[in-house]
């Protein structure tokens, strides 16, 4: 007590809020702690009472990478502009990988922590944040999964433009967080989207350019797959690590300006119901 | 003096359909019928055949409510269940935003209605600890420095670092208290987190509340124990349908509510829909509860009867029929089971009863109840044979102690009753 009376206390004014909600950042500054413990929390809880462990989080990108190998090399022998495939495929399933645990969990987690939502305050903008944030743990034990698959197949990254990978990185961070507030903000209200959630992946999933090549798409399915944000952090990652010929242009442009568009207006979507939240969980 | 909290003309109104959502979310599909139909509501409208829904669809859960509280005072809020005073917390805690009206809040809010909130089972005490800290706004400075203290307060011990799975319901639940009352806010709102855990652990949160008082800090307090709000207060506002009908030193708002008419909570009305078809030829219509004057009370005083009246319908004759109650403390202890044919001779008389309406009536004494809540249940049976009808937590109602026995010491009495015994005292040599 006798250090609470050192300093003046801050008022703060209740009202109701009208239009567009201002974003409140610093609100969200003061929180940041509170970020970094819901990351923390999530990442070690994910796999408590599991006989794995933390191996989940190699098992399931390699299953994947295994099963596209056998399908899409194998079988249905797709293109890959020289890249033996496992390595072709496993650096369009690291981001993905990342964008879909980001988005299924960030698209529940007001639902999932609805008893912090209805009994304290706090910025609402933690919760997909911290969500999407903690997919980043997977993301980096998959990559140096990923080192060991290119020095087994002997390939050699392209080292020139390397340093963009963490921009990519930031942009599938940013296309995923855009998702996860619309969603997360709708499903308080209306819980479809925990029903539509495992299509949606599916779906975007196929529409992305993860197990098949770009470049070997038509002119008009590269212009239509474009409009996917995820499509060109795929293709940018492939291109930093790899050097495939899907580097920068208009219609990359096209996607990160598609995934800025979801990520404001998911912003302020979320902030303007941010206010009937407790109310409607 | 300064003032710590200050509501203005503060509204909170709220979509009916809101409320039911926890019970059937808002389906989309729900969303698209509406939209098909808006045209023809629309038309209706136009018509003069306006659609009821539409003015039906808004409650105000508070409605200008406009009051001060200096800082370091103790403010209790009473009212019966719906009056809004939980919503008056929540507005003031920010966790849901008021529709009219504005409070200014000097300093950091603090409330016991988050204990535990954030709490994962399967992390260790010491990690929840950090986790429900950073959710209640503390920096982590400041929880490293009054960790131990917590740790002492809770009691847990050598158990800090078991995951909190593995803990008892009272070891949990005082862990979670121990970080929420070390978060020391400006402004302490307590809700009716008196309700649970064990009569010791009560005394602690009574206690730990003094002391912030004592402290110099503002406490909210609400309670529907007229005997902790007596105690721990000096001024109560009272709240009624959302609004403020009184605003006086404690002793005076406490009786002024006990003595406004609560008509209407100590009442349960089984609407069609709640009666499951399972049930005929079984229907309950409506369970009283009455003080001595036959007014309908959700607030008893132990030192008065109390009667239970239980309306209910026959569509079709039943045989070997009893009707009762189970009476339940808050914590699910059972006090007592009774049935309107325990009496062999009543059995004989109603054990087959015609069609029609009944009521069953039973006054239970003075001189019973403890001090807390209580749930009566109810239930409709033949023995052996089929149960018709029950309901586990038909009314709930809250006691007043004042004048019991015991009541020289401010101790909280252990055990669901508190009987007024026939003491004799004898000095032998």
């Amino acid at each position: 007590m006798t250090e609470l009376t050192k300093h003046e206390p801050t008022t703060i004014y209740i009202k109701p809020t009208k239009g567009l909600a201002a974003l409140n950042l610093r609100d969200l500054w003061t929180y940041r702690e509170l970020i970094y413990f819901m990351v923390w929390r999530d990442v070690k809880v994910k796999y408590k009472q599991t006989l794995l462990g933390m191996a989940w989080a190699v098992v399931q990108p390699i299953m994947t990478m295994i099963v596209f190998t056998f399908v899409f090399d194998k079988v249905a022998k797709l293109p890959t502009e020289g890249i033996p495939y496992p390595v072709f495929s496993f650096t369009g399933l690291l981001p993905w990988g990342l964008f879909a645990t980001a988005l299924n969990q960030g698209s529940r987690s007001l639902v999932m922590h609805n008893n912090m939502v209805t009994k304290i305050y706090f910025p609402r903008l933690i919760l997909p944040m911290s969500a999407v944030f903690a997919g980043l743990v997977d993301f980096f034990i998959s990559f140096i999964i990923l080192i060991g698959l290119m020095v087994y197949y002997k390939v050699t990254p392209a080292w020139g433009q390397l340093w963009t990978l963490p921009l990519f990185l930031v942009l599938a961070l940013v296309t995923a967080l855009g998702v996860a507030l619309w969603l997360s903000a709708i499903n308080v209200k209306y819980r479809d989207v925990n029903q539509a959630l495992p299509f949606i992946t599916q779906f975007w999933l196929l529409a992305t350019p993860v197990a098949y090549s770009f470049s070997n798409l038509s002119k008009k399915a590269q212009l239509v797959l474009s409009l996917n944000p995820m499509t060109g952090v795929v293709n940018g990652f492939r291109w930093a690590l790899l050097g495939t010929d899907t580097g920068p242009d208009l219609m990359f442009w096209i996607s990160v300006g598609i995934s800025l568009m979801i990520f404001v207006t998911g912003l302020f979507y979320f902030r303007s119901m941010e206010r009937t939240f407790a109310d409607t969980i | 003096m300064t003032i710590a909290i200050s509501v203005r003309n503060l509204g909170k109104q709220y979509q009916i359909g809101a409320a039911e959502t926890r019970f059937r979310y808002n389906l989309l599909r729900d969303v698209l019928v509406d939209t098909v139909y808006a045209p023809v509501r629309l038309a209706k409208a136009a018509i003069g055949k306006s659609d009821r829904r539409n003015n039906q669809n808004f409650v105000w859960a508070l409605k200008d409510i406009s009051f001060d509280v200096e800082e370091g005072r103790v403010l209790g809020i009473v009212g019966r269940n719906g009056a809004g005073k939980s919503t008056l917390l929540k507005i003031l805690s920010r966790v849901t935003e008021p529709t009219e009206g504005t409070v200014s809040v000097r300093g950091r809010v603090g409330s016991l209605l988050e204990v535990g909130t954030g709490f994962h089972p399967e992390l260790t005490g010491r990690e929840n600890i950090y986790m429900n800290g950073a959710i209640l706004g503390m920096k982590r400075t400041e929880i490293d420095k009054k960790f131990d203290e917590m740790v002492d307060f809770s009691e847990v011990g050598q158990f800090i670092d078991t995951p909190v799975k593995r803990y008892s319901s009272g070891m949990y639940l005082r862990l979670a208290f121990a970080v929420a009352a070390h978060l020391e806010p400006e402004i302490l709102v307590v809700d009716e987190v008196l309700a649970v855990g064990d009569a010791e652990f009560q005394r602690k949160c009574l206690g730990k509340m003094n002391d912030v008082a004592q402290q110099g800090r503002t406490v909210l307090f609400v309670s529907h124990n007229m005997s902790a709000i007596l105690r721990l207060t000096q001024e109560s506002i009272v709240l009624k349908k959302g609004e403020m009908i009184k605003r006086a030193p404690t002793p005076e708002a406490v009786d002024f509510y006990l003595a406004s008419g609560q008509a209407g909570s100590g009442e349960r009305i089984w609407e069609a829909d709640e009666i499951p078809a399972s049930s005929a030829p079984f229907r309950p219509i409506r369970l009283l509860l009455k003080d001595r004057t036959g007014k309908i009370v959700d607030t008893v005083r132990s030192t008065e009867p109390v009667t239970v009246t239980w309306e209910y319908q026959l569509t079709a004759p039943i045989t070997g029929l009893r009707v009762g109650m189970y009476l339940n403390t808050m914590r699910g202890e059972y006090v007592f089971t009774a049935f309107d044919t325990d009496d062999a001779k009543q059995y004989e008389q109603f054990g087959a009863r015609q069609p029609g309406r009944y009521i069953s009536c039973c006054t239970i004494p003075a001189d019973f109840f403890n001090e807390g809540r209580y749930t009566l249940g109810v239930n409709a049976s033949s023995f052996g044979v089929r149960r018709y009808f029950m309901d586990e937590s038909a009314i709930s109602f809250n006691v007043d102690i004042s004048g019991a026995p015991g009541m020289q010491w401010p101790e909280i009495r252990q055990g669901p009753i508190r009987p007024r015994l026939d003491w004799k005292i004898e000095k032998l040599d």
